[in-house]
């Protein structure tokens, strides 16, 4: 065996501590990749909150784009987002439809009429099953639908401003949704 | 298993008593774990149908978790998902793979924990293989390495070896080698 072969144990011993390295301090580890990407948003019939004799279902969310934003009282990230959602929703035509996951509807009220309402549609799923359909295993979750009804993009997490920046305004302007202002960096502050 | 080594602990002589009580305290964290384990107030028509159910809850994985099962976790999202288990097998009566489908198509991967061979986990897979077949490579060349061989002798190294044989026989008697480590 030739001298330098010798080294190729150390080697792959170096090789196999740096993909550790990398693969443990991988950030996104807690991030389950969504099995809806790129597949059509499940079909659902969930009552409105503010209107329990209607209902919503996947067709109403046809023709255009929509975020759909999973969020419970209970959930401080949910609370922290709505800043930047409530800003979303004065600065783009873009369908947002809430879906009150696991709450009360009468706290879920209570907080919208507190802190502003920038929902187009808020759904009642205070069992959970339209989350399920969804693969929702925390809130907030994000979900970005194109005209079609296909999930294009989902956020696990709170849309903060650099979410909105980098990743959610270019994919609504790819899908042709109206910035009603200058808003590129909206909330970036 | 608590419950006996306590009445071991009582019965046994001085000498062995360290050592069952030693065995106890090793023996209470198992017995604390196994209480934690979720319990939900489910009816069953029969014994199979709760095995399957218990199957397949301990099959999958908590998707708010990052390792433990469905079983294991007191986490809401792994509640709803052993009603909806349970709904699945028992009333809806459906078969353990149709179970595995629905949550895999709504979960993905991440729920089952035998990953499939695709184009996400290969390394996962080839990697120990991969591995496998190094080790088996260097242990090849090692022992290739190691071993004795027959070193045939051109004519001059043969003249060369008989004059220090006959050289040592003169000398002490003893026969010389034929062979040498190369």
């Amino acid at each position: 065996m030739s001298r330098a072969s010798l080294y190729i144990p150390l080697g792959v011993f170096v090789l196999i501590l740096g993909l550790g390295y990398v693969g443990f301090d991988l950030g996104a580890r807690n991030e389950l990749p969504s099995a809806l990407i790129d597949k059509p948003f499940p079909e659902f019939q969930a009552r409105l909150l503010d209107a329990p004799d209607q209902t919503l279902s996947r067709e109403d969310l046809l023709g255009r784009p929509a975020l759909v934003n999973v969020w419970a009282t209970w959930c401080p990230t949910c609370l922290s987002e709505h800043a930047q959602l409530m800003q979303i929703s004065a600065a783009t035509d873009v369908v947002i439809v809430g879906v009150n996951y696991k709450d009360r509807p009468d706290k879920a009220k209570q907080w919208l009429a507190q802190y502003g309402n920038p929902y187009d549609w808020v759904l009642d799923d205070r069992d959970g099953l339209l989350g399920i359909e969804m693969g929702v295993y925390g809130a907030p979750e994000t979900f970005l639908l194109n005209a079609k009804g296909e999930v294009v993009y989902k956020r696990v997490g709170d849309i903060n401003p650099r979410i909105w920046r980098d990743e959610l305004a270019p994919r609504l302007r790819q899908l042709g949704i109206v910035m009603t202002m200058d808003n590129t960096d909206t909330g970036a502050d | 298993m608590a419950v006996a080594s306590a009445f071991l602990f009582a019965y046994t002589s001085r000498a062995c008593r360290r050592f069952a009580a030693l065995l106890l305290i090793c023996l209470l964290p198992t017995g604390a774990v196994v209480a934690a384990s979720q319990i939900d107030t489910f009816n069953f028509a029969d014994e199979v149908q709760e095995r399957r159910y218990r199957a397949l809850i301990e099959e999958f994985r908590c998707p708010k978790c990052l390792n433990t099962n469905l079983a294991g976790s007191d986490a809401p999202i792994a509640q709803d998902l052993r009603k909806v288990v349970y709904r699945l097998v028992v009333i809806e009566g459906k078969r353990e793979q149709e179970v595995r489908d629905y949550l895999q198509a709504r979960y993905g991967d991440f729920v089952l924990y035998d990953p499939p061979f695709n184009g996400q986990t290969w390394y996962i897979w080839l990697v120990p293989i991969g591995l496998g077949l190094l080790a088996v490579f260097v242990l090849i060349r090692l022992l290739r390495g190691a071993r004795w061989e027959a070193t045939v002798l051109d004519e001059q190294q043969q003249a060369r070896l008989q004059e220090i044989v006959g050289h040592s026989k003169s000398s002490s008697g003893a026969p010389g080698q034929s062979a040498e480590r190369k």
